[in-house]
């Protein structure tokens, strides 16, 4: 019944933008999986990703709420059409030797993501894509592996040259 | 340097010029540290008027009923901290009834918030969830564009109060003044007008009704659409019900009124909605205390809603032609196809569902005991209504006697009922009614109320005063929370707990100490003369302490999880249920 929407929305870059949307998600009780913001190619303009799971008539009111809120100028329903998510992950992991440095640096080729740092016991490794392919990779990898973890949670845009525009 | 069109002045200077170009005639305020720049201004002019009130919430409560009566957004200065969190009740209040408030509240100097200075308090935070938006001035050149910005994003669309926040060092700083003439805000353009494509379905729908129903809320009253409406449902003759914040935009004396619907709406609204095959809603929002039990509502009506705000549509009730836009402008086009159609209105005495509502109406459901030897609080009402010819507004405070003078007091035209409807709070109906009879010095006004709400804003007795507003108050002085002592005695075994007023004040006493009249009626007989008597002392106010029945009980009254057919009637009405 419940269904996870992604919702790319476009706001004024003001102070308090954020807080009035994260506002009105704990005020109405709706969920939130993960938001992603920062400035556009006009820096009066911030665009949100946020990823919520609702009923299709909560997912409705999310989306009328949010317009509702001034400073949003225009958002969309990614779910409504064919679209791509990705997600950016920074994952440090643990090495223990040189087997297993040799077994991460082959998973990191096989996932197309980049080691960006190294110690002596560790490897701080770059990965984007999917939200199914980074667990995917830290599946493979071995959670215990696992240091810290950092994940930017999902971006999307459209498919296709429809774009969304202020 | 200085050309035609802007002048350099300082921000406490700016505003207030601001507030005289957009119009102002009253700022409802109480002065504080952040504001003094901004009081030195207001002292220094004479085109805004500032009433002093005795407490922030009474501030906001009296621009709010200025706002109700006059259809202008009422507006509120306070200082920061104390002053501004004194306001978030009003500006809830005025946030859930979509009232057009803007509140300015002072604010600590820039350089200083954050620093848990005097007074500091985030106001912006604060408000946040109860207001259609607020603003933090930051810099002095954009002060007069954002009190242009606060006032068209509160007057426009869904009204709704907008807060401005103002630190002190603003109101300080110089900037070229130019209060521009109109703003466009690209984040912000509500849909005034309806999709061709859904009125005409709305239409078809609305023409083939055989059991139809017209539900109208408060958004009739805020796109002063009265006559739009009336001219509507005329054209059909269609009975028409109201919400509680709707009393008035369909006149309450008309034959197709069948009264208020909801929890302690008439049997035969509440009937006729659980009946009715087509349900037109205009401007209203589906809320709880309308509905009941959403899985009993309306089971066999097929759905139109008219809303200016898209998130009240399908948000409680699934709805089947959804019309986004302004009430009037719909009803407009509606009109224009009815009239085009050839649809006559219903002939009350031959159709048969206007003879079932006639049986409903048979019930007389706000029946009460006319010979009791105790005042009852219904007959109050009534003759409250008989000494204004109808013609009065009234305000009131939250409870029994809000559902009394609902009930009792049918409203002929918009904007003269002016009462808390989506908040519920005690204490609105005397700053109300400063406000009302501020903007109609010429107008009857009266304040509803009970011994319990009224004292929570007692204080601004002393801002009618100063003011000379003649309100009459109109208490029902049951010596207890009566709505709370009603659940009681329905919902816990009668257990009343602290719902009794013990140690209650003299009210006539207290009104001679405040500078105003105060007047006790204990008996039916007395009813009629006190009012004559208050009403006849045109330049002062009139406290009425109206010692009631006690056990008097609001009837009809659907109990939480009922449905609308499922009424709770009088006690000796209660096997016709």
């Amino acid at each position: 019944m419940n269904e996870r929407h992604t919702i790319s929305i476009l706001m004024e870059n003001a102070s308090g933008a954020l807080s009035r949307v994260s506002g009105l998600f704990s005020a109405r009780a709706y969920n939130i999986e993960s938001l992603a913001v920062a400035p556009t190619e006009d820096p009066t303009v911030s665009r949100m990703t946020l990823v919520t799971n609702g009923s299709p008539e909560i997912v409705e009111q999310i989306t009328k709420q949010l317009n509702k809120l001034v400073d949003v100028i225009k958002l969309v329903d990614l779910n409504e059409g064919p679209h791509i998510e990705r997600e950016l992950m920074l994952v440090k992991l643990r090495t223990a030797n040189a087997e297993q440095r040799a077994e991460f640096k082959r998973l990191v080729d096989i996932f197309g993501g980049t080691i960006v740092d190294i110690t002596e016991v560790s490897y701080t490794i770059e990965l984007t894509g999917s939200r199914q392919r980074l667990d995917d990779f830290i599946e493979a990898a071995g959670v215990r592996h696992v240091m810290e973890l950092a994940r930017s949670g999902v971006l999307g845009l459209l498919k296709g040259s429809k774009a969304l525009k202020a | 340097m200085v050309s035609d069109v802007t002048e350099r002045l300082r921000g406490a200077e700016i505003f207030v010029r601001a507030l005289a170009d957009e119009g102002v005639e009253y700022v409802f305020g109480y002065p504080g540290g952040a504001v003094l720049h901004i009081y030195d201004e207001i002292f220094k002019q004479d085109k805004v008027k500032h009433i002093l009130v005795r407490h922030e919430q009474g501030a906001t409560h009296a621009a709010d009923g200025y706002a109700r009566a006059t259809g202008k957004p009422g507006v509120v200065l306070v200082t920061s901290g104390p002053g501004a969190t004194n306001c978030v009740t009003g500006i809830a209040t005025a946030y859930m009834d979509s009232i057009p408030l803007v509140v300015f509240t002072g604010q600590v100097a820039t350089a200083l918030i954050g620093n848990d200075a005097f007074q500091e308090v985030d106001c912006i935070g604060i408000t946040r969830p109860c207001v259609k938006h607020n603003f933090l001035v930051e810099r002095v050149e954009d002060l007069a564009e954002t009190v242009k910005k606060a006032f068209y994003v509160a007057s426009t669309g869904r009204p709704g109060p907008v807060v401005v926040d103002i630190p002190k060092d603003v109101t300080a700083e110089v900037a070229d003044y130019h209060y521009p003439e109109s703003v466009d805000m690209r984040s912000y353009r509500p849909t005034v007008k309806g999709h061709p494509g859904q009125i005409k379905r709305a239409a078809q729908l609305i023409l083939s009704a055989r059991k139809p129903m017209i539900y109208t809320g408060g958004g009739v009253v805020l796109d002063n659409a009265a006559p739009q409406l009336t001219r509507f449902a005329h054209l059909l003759g269609y009975p028409v019900t109201n919400t509680l914040m709707g009393l008035g935009a369909f006149p309450g004396t008309d034959p197709q009124f069948v009264g208020m619907l909801g929890m302690h709406g008439t049997y035969e609204a509440n009937m006729a909605m659980h009946h009715c095959d087509v349900l037109v809603a205009i401007g209203a929002r589906f809320d709880d205390r309308v509905t009941g039990d959403l899985e009993k509502f309306c089971p066999e009506a097929k759905i139109v809603h008219i809303d200016i705000d898209p998130a009240s549509i399908s948000k409680n009730v699934p709805v089947d032609v959804p019309i986004v836009g302004s009430v009037s402008n719909v009803l407009d086009d509606l009109i224009e196809i009815i009239e085009a159609s050839d649809h006559r209105p219903t002939d009350r005495a031959s159709d048969p569902w206007w003879q079932q509502i006639v049986e409903w109406r048979k019930l007389d459901c706000l029946r009460y005991d006319r010979e009791s030897d105790r005042i009852k609080p219904q007959a109050v009402i009534q003759s409250l209504y008989r000494a204004t010819n109808g013609d009065a507004y009234v305000t009131s405070d939250v409870g029994q006697h809000q559902m009394w003078a609902a009930q009792f007091y049918p409203f002929d035209q918009p904007r003269r009922w002016i009462n808390s409807g989506g908040l519920g709070t005690m204490g609105f109906g005397l700053p109300a009614a400063i406000g009302v009879q501020l903007a109609f010095p010429d107008a009857q006004v009266a304040c509803v109320t009970g011994e319990a709400s009224f004292v929570m804003c007692v204080q601004e007795l002393s801002t009618a005063l100063q003011y000379g507003l003649p309100i009459k108050i109109v208490s029902l002085n049951n010596r207890y929370m009566g709505m709370v002592r009603q659940w009681q005695e329905f919902f816990y075994d009668r257990r009343y707990s602290h719902s009794y007023m013990d140690a209650l004040p003299d009210f006539v006493k207290m009104a001679e100490a405040f500078g105003h009249v105060g007047m006790r009626i204990e008996k039916p007989g007395d009813v009629d003369a006190a009012f004559a008597e208050a009403f006849a002392l045109k330049d002062r106010l009139v406290l009425m302490d109206f010692i009631t029945d006690q056990s008097e009980n609001v009837y009809p009254m659907i109990a939480a999880g009922k449905g609308q057919h499922e009424m709770h009637l009088a006690p000796n009405d209660r096997e016709l249920a």
